[in-house]
């Protein structure tokens, strides 16, 4: 039983499905819609570089002949009993449970960020309907201080930001009115990235693009602008230490939490609801026969679909060998690779793991894509990536020298 | 890495000041180290976190983040950053001997 539709979830449906006969294993994957959003794509929406028919597609579709869809929200799993119940008060009983059900955002948490100014003023990138109703915004936007705020850790896709950040410079230059529109990057972090090397780079390219950096800011209260008044007054982000960043318009990564059904699941989540796992064998720490991938789990890697790809080979090898009584493998490394995109038709790539931070040189090997330097090939490299992720990623298959485990090779020096 | 002095004792901290062995730390302690980085005074409510630090690092091997003390040690985001004015997750690790909140990547 997989719970989730998204990238962890179909991946590993399908790679379970492969891995057994039809007989041998039934295989059904729960999702409470429809909409497969390839989500990489919702940061090109904003600078009409995407459309909405464009990045989603069926979750059914996506799934490998022999694997029953059940659209249903989740009310709870009883990790006790086996079983899962769904909102229709239908029982379903499993032998092996994967939580693939992802992040949740959660704009209502931080004070003011749902209130006046949402979606007019303030917007966030994360949510489709976010996405296109900025672009609108950004259309409209003829000068003025744009701040890009991530609220706090731990976010999807933590490069998002910054890249959001690049391609608006990248934007308004094009519109010939970069020199109207201040751009500020405010952060929770005490740099522009967390990892060293890579967080040094990122730093250096804010700055190069006359971006402001804003760091160790914890966002305690979003206000937005005061059209009404006489004086019409500028939003403002306040930090709960009391320091203010005024804007005109705000893009906000909200705060982020596990599916809601989690929180209702005794034992299953932790205090955020994101689902506990050994880092190693993505084993649940709630049973034995529950497993997790993705955005969903606690691992100290990415909230990104590199990592839940990475995880797929690691998870379905361990489910196999949980049912057949074997001892699990401690497969997974923390592997974790991403594009970011720099503007002007240009990215980066970064690649790393639990134990091994980002660093220089090629990937996956030494005649591969540049590693942390911003090259058009990177570029090309991203978009060739959607129809890798609907062809390749999502169907489960290995793709030849790009394995689970971080590769050494290619790369200069590696310190740990 | 350096060596600190509290309350008489030399303890061993990184380049940030976090203890480097949780288990050289005792609370006659804490107060200096508070002293060191400008809280001058431990209250009640100080030793409310810092203890709750010392529990969340024995039962998980990290700190909890100012995210989850807010939600969990009964003590509001607000009025954390009162007691711990710069940063309350790092700032309550520090005084409570642990090394710094992992947080997230």
């Amino acid at each position: 039983m997989v719970l989730g539709g998204g990238t962890g979830g179909t991946l590993a449906a399908n790679r379970l499905r492969r891995a057994y006969g039809d007989r041998e294993a039934e295989i059904v994957v729960v999702d409470r819609d429809d909409e497969h959003v390839y989500q990489p794509g919702l940061l090109f929406v904003p600078f009409g570089r995407a459309d909405a028919h464009g990045i989603v597609r069926s979750r059914r579709r996506q799934l490998r002949p022999g694997v029953t869809f059940r659209q249903a929200g989740i009310d709870h799993v009883d990790a006790d009993a086996d079983v899962v119940l769904l909102d229709d008060e239908s029982v379903l009983c499993y032998d092996v449970l994967v939580v693939a059900t992802g992040a949740r955002l959660l704009p209502e948490e931080t004070d003011g960020l749902t209130g006046p100014g949402w979606l007019r003023d303030v917007f966030t990138f994360y949510t489709l309907e976010g996405a296109l109703a900025l672009r609108r915004a950004l259309a409209e936007f003829d000068g003025g201080r744009l701040v890009i705020n991530v609220v706090d850790m731990p976010v999807k896709c933590p490069v998002a930001p910054l890249e959001f950040c690049f391609l608006a410079d990248d934007y308004f230059r094009r519109r010939g009115i970069r020199d109207r529109v201040d751009l500020t990057y405010v952060t929770p972090l005490d740099g522009a990235f967390t990892k060293p090397v890579a967080s040094a780079k990122l730093s250096g390219l804010l700055e190069d693009k006359g971006i402001g950096l804003v760091t160790e800011f914890n966002t305690g209260t979003v206000q937005g602008p005061d059209h009404a008044g006489i004086d019409r007054g500028a939003g403002r982000l306040v930090s709960y230490d009391e320091r203010v960043v005024p804007f005109d318009l705000a893009v906000v990564v909200p705060l982020h939490g596990g599916a809601e059904y989690v929180g209702r699941s005794p034992g299953l989540g932790d205090e955020l609801g994101f689902v506990p796992v050994n880092p190693g064998t993505l084993q649940a720490t709630v049973k034995s026969n529950v497993f997790a991938l993705g955005d969903a789990t606690d691992v100290p890697a990415s909230k990104a679909g590199s990592v839940a790809h990475f995880e797929g080979e690691v998870l379905v090898s361990n489910v196999l060998r949980f049912l057949a009584g074997q001892p699990l493998a401690d497969g997974f490394d923390g592997h974790t690779n991403c594009f970011i995109e720099t503007g002007g038709g240009k990215a980066l790539l970064i690649d790393f793991n639990y134990d091994t931070e980002p660093l220089t040189g090629h990937y996956p090997g030494r005649f591969g894509l540049p590693l942390l330097r911003q090259s058009r090939l990177n570029h090309l490299g991203k978009l060739a990536f959607q129809q890798f992720y609907w062809h390749s990623l999502l169907p489960g298959r290995n793709i030849p020298g790009i394995g689970s485990a971080m590769p050494a090779r290619g790369k200069t020096q590696t310190r740990r | 890495m350096p060596i600190a002095t509290y309350a008489g004792h030399d303890v061993i901290v990184n380049d940030e000041g976090f203890f480097a062995d949780p288990y050289q730390w005792t609370e006659e302690m804490a107060p200096y180290i508070a002293k060191a980085i400008g809280i001058d005074e431990l209250t009640l409510r100080h030793w409310q976190i810092i203890r709750f630090m010392r529990d969340q690092y024995r039962a998980k091997g990290t700190g909890p983040t100012v995210r989850i003390l807010g939600k969990t040690s009964g003590v509001s985001i607000k009025e954390l950053y009162q007691l711990f004015p710069s940063g309350p997750a790092k700032t309550a690790a520090k005084i409570a001997g642990i090394p710094k909140p992992r947080g997230c990547i």
